[in-house]
């Protein structure tokens, strides 16, 4: 097994999990304050195109990924909008947006680049690695942990940051009451509504980031719906962490773990479709076992339990 | 004078909730709104407490008009509320609830420590300790009230309105309660108490108001009154005492032998359950919530599972059967809690009656509109069901509207059968004669009722038999005619019936 369970496996492992994170924590943060984000996907899609485009036109990679995160903001406040001010079903926005991410991008490919299915061009350059010093120098560790993007070191610094946030600050503790019951927070004159835009706004930032990572991080190109679905892996990473910044983090390492490794067995003769469905498999089982222990039906079965 | 609220009148399209509405409060007072369901009284402290504006009028603090936009500026002005509903965060510790909204602070971070602190600092002043690390959702009904009211003290308030206070807790509780009130208005503190209980209001209010369709129809001081003169101006009329016909019993309806469900918990919630209810004849069950009483008609009902005994009905051993097949078999249901069992929020008036009637209102599966409509609005005029109209959605009719819907529909149903579960929990004087009369008419039809109520007074006025019942067991039978209200109120705590 040595060599299936490598120092590049882990390495690998990492920089798959980027997106996903970044998207989870995005996801976590609206499921707290009660907005079920489907639209992850879509936005992330934004994300990776126009961290493409903003590469492609400016030539500079920090350009590029503030570009990324800006679109993906402008995009996910129409999902705010449509959600929290005109009160429109969350799940029918965020399946609209998806669709509306997907065509947009691939339309936009040919309007701009004037090419189908994916655009790369080799003077775009990506996301720079970064050596960390000392660590990189340890055996093992070293490969695993130094020589990453940036926006690797960035979405682990958020999950703390995030942990603290919702857990130790004020705002994040009213945040948390916006979600657990949002008539009472109303009542105490907390601004609801504000609030959910906030975290609306912040899952915009990180699936920019995550989309930027996508597409300059992993490779330095665009294909059409690159995503694959990994909003949406991000979406389960957010309820199987319970929407917990560590707990996301644990899930979405899972399923980048499982990932990675789905690549590197297609290196052992197994069909390529066949690992391509362990993530998935690997989702349907964690989710049996975290049936019903989601804070939220906590939340809802004491609710019911004191009318 | 500490607080005046000067001819408010609250208009929604044609409808007037209120008109012209004087009331007044004092420092130290306990002043009482009562009324009728959909009289207005939670319109008029909805408007005190800045959820709503009024149309016309105002409000005078200290003597300087105000105007409350939001109920951050009632708190602002020391205004605090109390809602029917709890407003509390269950996940949250009881401090965090406290503290919300003003939290104590390091730069950006919660100081939780600080709020503990502080929680435990105002429990103890004002005579309500509470533990400032528990989670609210581990706490009884009575706990959580008492942690409204402190977060209610915690956000400053001079003048606290208590929205039906007592409506979901037990006997003892609701005497906790009225002291702690007691003792906070003698600190300095004013309450406004909508309450339906006049009981309870004539022991601890110093005047009372009564509204009746948006109008005061009178402000008297509570030791010049009594409850028969607050009920003749909350319904404008006299109420007719209900006389109690012979109970005339005929074969047994139901028959339920050796009940046990052994439940998720190492204490069983019912053990060894025996009862019988006959033709005409009602049955009460008396008992502090929770002592198995839920379990008891969900049993009945098909729905939860049984692990010992049987359930007949009408001598059919029903026990494990549907929910569908025993009520086609007999039996009507008033749930006790109305809006988890008892209608659907967001269908209609009309759709909600409908629930359970559908059978008699189709043609080839194709519903018939008006012989439906027809149905549901005899009940309106009938049990004088205070609605829009009949296309209004369930979730804006008062509670007690909705519960007289509920009773309606299930005695519609002409089961020989039928299980009334606090059959008026939160409902007005007015609707509460109502029901018990059309419950009494059943029984003289030959009807058979299992009653179960956490209110004694409904107990003793309904019932033929009484059956005590204290956690999961029945500890007593009484009959209707000699039981007094101590022996019950000793069975149901656990004690040893005396003579």
């Amino acid at each position: 097994m040595d060599f299936l369970l490598d120092a590049s496996l882990f390495a690998s492992t990492l920089r798959m999990v980027t997106p996903i994170l970044l998207a989870a924590l995005g996801g976590a943060i609206c499921a707290r304050v009660g907005l079920f984000n489907v639209g992850l996907e879509g936005l992330i899609l934004i994300g990776a195109f126009s961290a493409i485009v903003g590469n492609h036109f400016t030539g500079n990679v920090l350009a590029a990924v503030l570009i990324a995160v800006l679109c993906s903001l402008l995009f996910s406040i129409i999902f705010g909008y449509m959600s929290i001010h005109l009160k429109a079903n969350v799940i029918v926005v965020g399946i609209a947006l998806n669709f509306l991410a997907l065509g947009l991008t691939t339309f936009s490919l040919r309007a701009i680049f004037d090419v189908k299915g994916a655009y790369y061009n080799k003077d775009m350059v990506g996301l720079p690695k970064w050596d960390i010093p000392l660590l990189k120098d340890i055996p093992w560790l070293g490969d695993v942990l130094s020589g990453h993007s940036p926006l690797v070191y960035l979405s682990i610094l958020l999950v703390i940051g995030l942990q603290y946030f919702l857990f130790k600050t004020v705002t994040g503790f009213r945040l948390l009451a916006s979600g657990e019951n949002p008539t009472a927070a109303r009542s105490l004159g907390i601004k609801v509504s504000r609030i959910q835009y906030g975290a609306v706004l912040i899952c915009g930032v990180l699936c920019g980031l995550a989309g930027a990572q996508l597409s300059l991080g992993n490779v330095t190109m665009f294909t059409e719906g690159m995503t694959s679905g990994r909003g949406f892996i991000a979406l389960v990473a957010t309820m199987l962490g319970q929407s917990n910044p560590i707990g996301v983090m644990a899930s979405s390492m899972l399923f980048g773990f499982m990932d990675a490794l789905s690549i590197r067995l297609q290196g052992f003769a197994l069909p390529t479709h066949f690992t391509m469905m362990l993530p998935y498999i690997v989702t349907i089982i964690a989710m049996l076992f975290f049936k019903d222990k989601g804070y939220i039906q906590e939340a809802r079965k004491s609710n019911e339990s004191s009318r | 004078m500490l607080l005046q609220m000067d001819s408010i009148t609250k208009s929604y399209g044609s409808v007037t909730a209120n008109s012209q509405v004087q009331f007044s409060l004092n420092r130290g007072e306990i002043h009482a709104l009562v009324g009728e369901n959909g009289a207005g009284k939670t319109t008029l402290m909805r408007i005190l407490y800045g959820m709503e504006s009024p149309t016309s009028g105002e409000i005078l603090l200290d003597g300087k008009a105000v105007s409350f936009a939001s109920p951050a500026d009632a708190i602002k002005h020391r205004i605090g509320m109390v809602h029917q509903h709890f407003m509390l965060f269950p996940t949250f510790t009881i401090a965090e609830n406290i503290v919300i909204g003003r939290e104590p602070s390091k730069g950006i971070g919660f100081d939780r420590k600080a709020a503990a602190a502080e929680t435990e600092r105002i429990g103890k002043l004002y005579g309500m300790p509470v533990d400032p690390w528990k989670k609210v959702a581990d706490c009884s009904l009575g706990m959580q009230q008492r942690v409204e009211i402190l977060k209610v003290l915690y956000q400053g308030a001079e003048v606290i309105i208590l929205d039906e206070p007592t409506g979901v807790l037990t006997p003892l509780e609701v005497k906790e309660l009225l002291v702690a009130i007691k003792g906070l208005a003698a600190q300095g503190k004013s309450f406004v108490l909508i309450s339906h209980k006049l009981q309870e209001i004539m022991e601890v209010a110093d005047r009372v108001t009564v509204l009746r369709d948006g109008k005061v129809t009178g402000t008297v001081d509570a030791k010049d009154t009594n409850a028969e003169d607050l009920s003749r101006l909350m319904v404008g009329r006299d109420l007719i005492h209900i006389s109690r016909n012979e109970a005339s019993r005929g074969k047994k309806v139901l028959e339920v032998a050796g009940l046990s469900i052994k439940g998720a918990k190492t204490k069983p919630v019912l053990t060894n359950i025996s009862l019988h209810v006959d033709e005409g004849e009602i049955v009460g069950i008396a008992g502090i919530s929770g002592n198995g009483q839920s379990e008891l008609i969900q049993a009945i009902s098909g729905l939860m599972k049984t692990d010992h005994g049987v359930i007949k009905l009408l001598g059919q051993d029903v026990t494990g059967a549907s929910v569908g097949s025993i009520r086609e078999r007999g039996l009507a249901h008033i749930p006790e809690d109305r809006y988890q069992w008892g209608v659907a929020k967001d269908a209609t008036v009309t759709e909600n009656g409908l629930m359970g009637h559908t059978d008699r209102h189709q043609k080839l599966g194709i519903l018939n509109g008006s012989g439906i409509r027809g149905m549901v609005s005899e009940w309106v005029s009938r049990f004088g069901i205070k609605t829009g109209s009949l296309s209004t959605k369930a979730q804006f009719l008062s509670g007690g509207n909705l519960q007289k819907l509920i009773v309606a529909r299930e005695l519609a149903q002409h089961t020989p059968f039928l299980i009334a579960a606090e059959p008026t929990r939160g409902v007005d004087v007015g609707a509460m004669e109502i029901i018990h009369g059309e419950l009494l008419k059943k029984r003289d039809e030959k009807g058979a009722i299992l009653l179960i109520s956490s209110e004694l007074t409904e107990i003793l006025k309904l019932s033929d038999r009484i059956l005590i019942m204290y956690e999961g067991q029945i500890v007593g039978e009484l009959d209707a005619e000699s039981a007094t209200e101590e022996q019950i109120s000793l069975l149901m705590a656990g004690g040893k019936a005396v003579g």
